[in-house]
């Protein structure tokens, strides 16, 4: 039964006509050879010592090891944190549908299998994360989406928890600092992205309106702005974020190199979310605003109440697809001297003991931003299917 | 200052950017719980003229005085004038991201700031008088076009207008939704609210209205009661209207 079901599937969707059919038999055997190469190379060839020597370095960079605890508890909190937003996201439904079932399927066979290359505590930690989730999402589906505080708080409770979260991994008041210049690796990578994407996104909105701002002075200097930024390659931009801030700002405020760098990124981004957003605010039709200031709504509630929801709802997957490329786009500040990722499998790479490794630390980290890449585009989809 | 009346336009004019003189010195005046029709041509500046009064646009020459206060082109003026004045509009114009209790709960609990408890109790009675309680947790996109229309009524109401303005309201809707829409404003203006209704509907002209206008060319040709208007137009360009929808 099951495979006469499977049989016609495949007659229908891969032989169906005959080039279709020569298009599957080619494709088969070039996937195959490709394929197998790979997966010979991974099991044979390739040493991945490189990764088990190195894992510390790959995601915390430099960060001190008696602090480490900061980043464990720091990942527990935002675990947690997620899992129950996922649950009372899904109070209503089903938390462990198929698609579902699958992703935490393969979570626990990917930790398990990278348990071999990477050493049994980078299994372990990622086996706990999952278990973190899924068991906070029960208590958040079952207990806390019927307590109104957080419902009605949650997403006040994420902004806290970023500032908690970023207070406690750089340290201050009566923590030891570490500073943010000699942050590495991921979780250099990790710390730009989200500050970057945190930041641009409610200026890509301050622009946008500006852009249809009534008064002539926003008007021109927002568009000014952006089609400046938009003609300018960002490899650019980041290094005049680099040498030209110092010259602009007087010595006193002189910033760190890291947070010249998240300037350079959240000027280029706002300018294209800015435009993602124009996009959203010109699908709104006028009788929305007419509606609006009929019923006495001044114009900053009507914006936010009315024309940006709708707005930025319709262009969601676009402003995704600005974070993802903003996330991939912080391998460029390898370029201008920071050690995110990218940097630091450089260096690794240069020391004499992995020399030639080049291949393993490539696959490695080019998986490490897709993981990144493909959460954000499913998380997307879960959030306009909203 | 004629305070019984709650609306008075004066030689109102205005000029589209473009030029093109839309309203050519209006005159108009609605007496507390009157209910005005309007009617005229396409084209015409109907819809120019009713918002005007709540400054959806605005004008150039003239004088517009609602409820006692002028229509002034500072701001503040323009949302007192706003809160006293509901508008229906033709193509119903509802918040399609929010459910139907919360189009009608948006305008009082953030421009009159009643608490939310208030706001729902008020907009579920109103939600009631239109008969669709039943869609109260619906999103607008869910309910036929006479609902829609329905809604936008009862949102306009949250804000307890002293004035109700209606622009077309049941020009785009099926024939056989138009009856509960009228039904609607029907039993709003027996209940003694002031209303002016833009609409080609000449049954309820007929049974409703107190007075009717007919506009042409951004002027008023005509005003008169509906039995003068419909039996015995006095302007030629009334009797040519006339010949044309009846
Ligand atoms: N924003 C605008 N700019 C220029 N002309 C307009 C604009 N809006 C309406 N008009 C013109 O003004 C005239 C009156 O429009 P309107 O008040 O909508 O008439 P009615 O409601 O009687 O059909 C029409 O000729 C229309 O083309
Ligand atoms: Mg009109």
């Amino acid at each position: 039964m099951l495979e006469n079901i499977g049989i016609n599937w495949i007659k229908k969707n891969l032989f169906n006509t005959w080039y279709n059919s020569i298009l599957t038999i080619i494709s088969v055997i070039f996937i195959s050879w490709l394929g197998s190469g790979l997966l010979t190379w991974i099991f044979t060839t390739a040493d991945w010592t490189v990764l088990k020597d190195n894992i510390k370095l790959f995601f915390v960079g430099t960060y001190p090891v008696k602090l480490l605890w900061r980043i464990y508890l720091s990942l527990a909190i935002i675990t947690i944190l997620g899992g129950i937003s996922w649950g009372i996201i899904s109070s209503k439904t089903n938390l462990f549908n198929k698609q579902n079932l699958i992703i935490i399927f393969s979570i626990s066979i990917t930790s398990i299998i990278i348990s071999l290359p990477l050493g049994r505590q980078t299994g372990i930690t990622l086996l706990g994360l999952l278990i973190t989730i899924i068991s906070s999402g029960i208590i958040g589906q079952k207990y806390l989406s019927k307590v109104s505080f957080f419902t009605k708080w949650l997403s006040l409770i994420w902004v806290i928890t970023f500032f908690l979260v970023t207070g406690l991994i750089e340290g201050g008041l009566f923590l030891e600092p570490v500073k943010i210049d000699n942050f590495s690796g991921l979780l250099l990578t990790l710390f730009i992205a989200i500050i970057s994407i945190v930041i641009c996104f409610p200026l890509g909105i301050l622009l946008a309106l500006g852009r249809q701002s009534k008064l002539p002075i926003i008007r021109w200097l927002s568009i000014g702005y952006i089609e400046i930024i938009r003609a300018l390659p960002l490899i650019g931009i980041l290094f005049m974020a680099q040498v030209m801030l110092p010259l602009i700002l007087p010595p006193e405020v002189r910033p760190d190199r890291v947070i010249r760098a998240i300037c350079g990124l959240i000027i280029f981004a706002s300018a294209y979310l800015a435009e993602n957003i124009r996009g959203g605010l010109q699908a709104i039709p006028k009788g929305q605003t007419e509606a609006a200031k009929a019923l006495g709504l001044n114009t900053p509630l009507m914006l936010t109440l009315i024309i940006l929801p709708q707005a930025i709802k319709a262009v969601i997957p676009a402003i995704v697809g600005q974070f993802i490329s903003l996330f991939k786009d912080t391998s460029l500040l390898a370029i201008v001297g920071l050690i995110d990722l990218l940097g630091i499998s450089q260096s690794i790479l240069a020391n004499p003991k992995f020399i030639g490794k080049y291949a393993e630390v490539y696959l490695f980290i080019a998986l490490i931003y897709w993981i990144f890449c493909y959460t954000m585009s499913l998380a997307s989809k879960k959030v306009e299917n909203n | 200052m004629k305070p019984e009346f709650l609306i008075i336009a004066e030689n109102v004019e205005k000029w589209y950017d473009n030029n093109f003189h839309v309203l050519r010195g209006v005159n108009l005046e609605v007496k507390t719980q009157e209910v005005v029709v309007i009617m005229g041509p396409s084209g015409s500046g109907k819809s120019t003229f009713i918002r005007t009064f709540n400054a959806l646009e605005p004008y150039q020459k003239g004088r517009i005085i609602i409820d006692g206060i002028t229509l002034s082109h500072d701001l503040k003026n323009i949302e007192a004038i706003r809160k006293e004045i509901g508008m229906v509009f033709q193509q119903f114009n509802l918040f399609p991201h929010l459910t139907v209790l919360d189009n009608v709960t948006l305008a009082p609990i953030w421009v009159r700031h009643w608490t939310k408890k208030q706001a729902q109790e008020i907009a579920l009675e109103l939600l009631e008088k239109v008969g669709i309680i039943e869609q109260a947790y619906k999103y607008p996109g869910q309910l036929s076009g006479g609902q829609q229309q329905r809604v936008a009524i009862a949102r306009a109401l949250a804000m307890q207008p002293k004035i109700m303005l209606f622009d077309e309201p049941t020009s785009s809707l099926d024939p056989e939704m138009v009856r509960e829409v009228l039904d609607t404003m029907r039993s709003l203006a027996t209940s003694g609210m002031t209303m002016v209704c833009v609409t080609h509907e000449v049954g309820f002209a007929r049974e409703v209205a107190d007075r009717v206008v007919l506009m042409d060319e951004g002027k008023i040709v005509e005003i008169a009661t509906p039995v003068e208007f419909f039996s015995n137009p006095q302007e030629e360009r009334s009797q040519k209207f006339l010949s044309q929808i009846l």
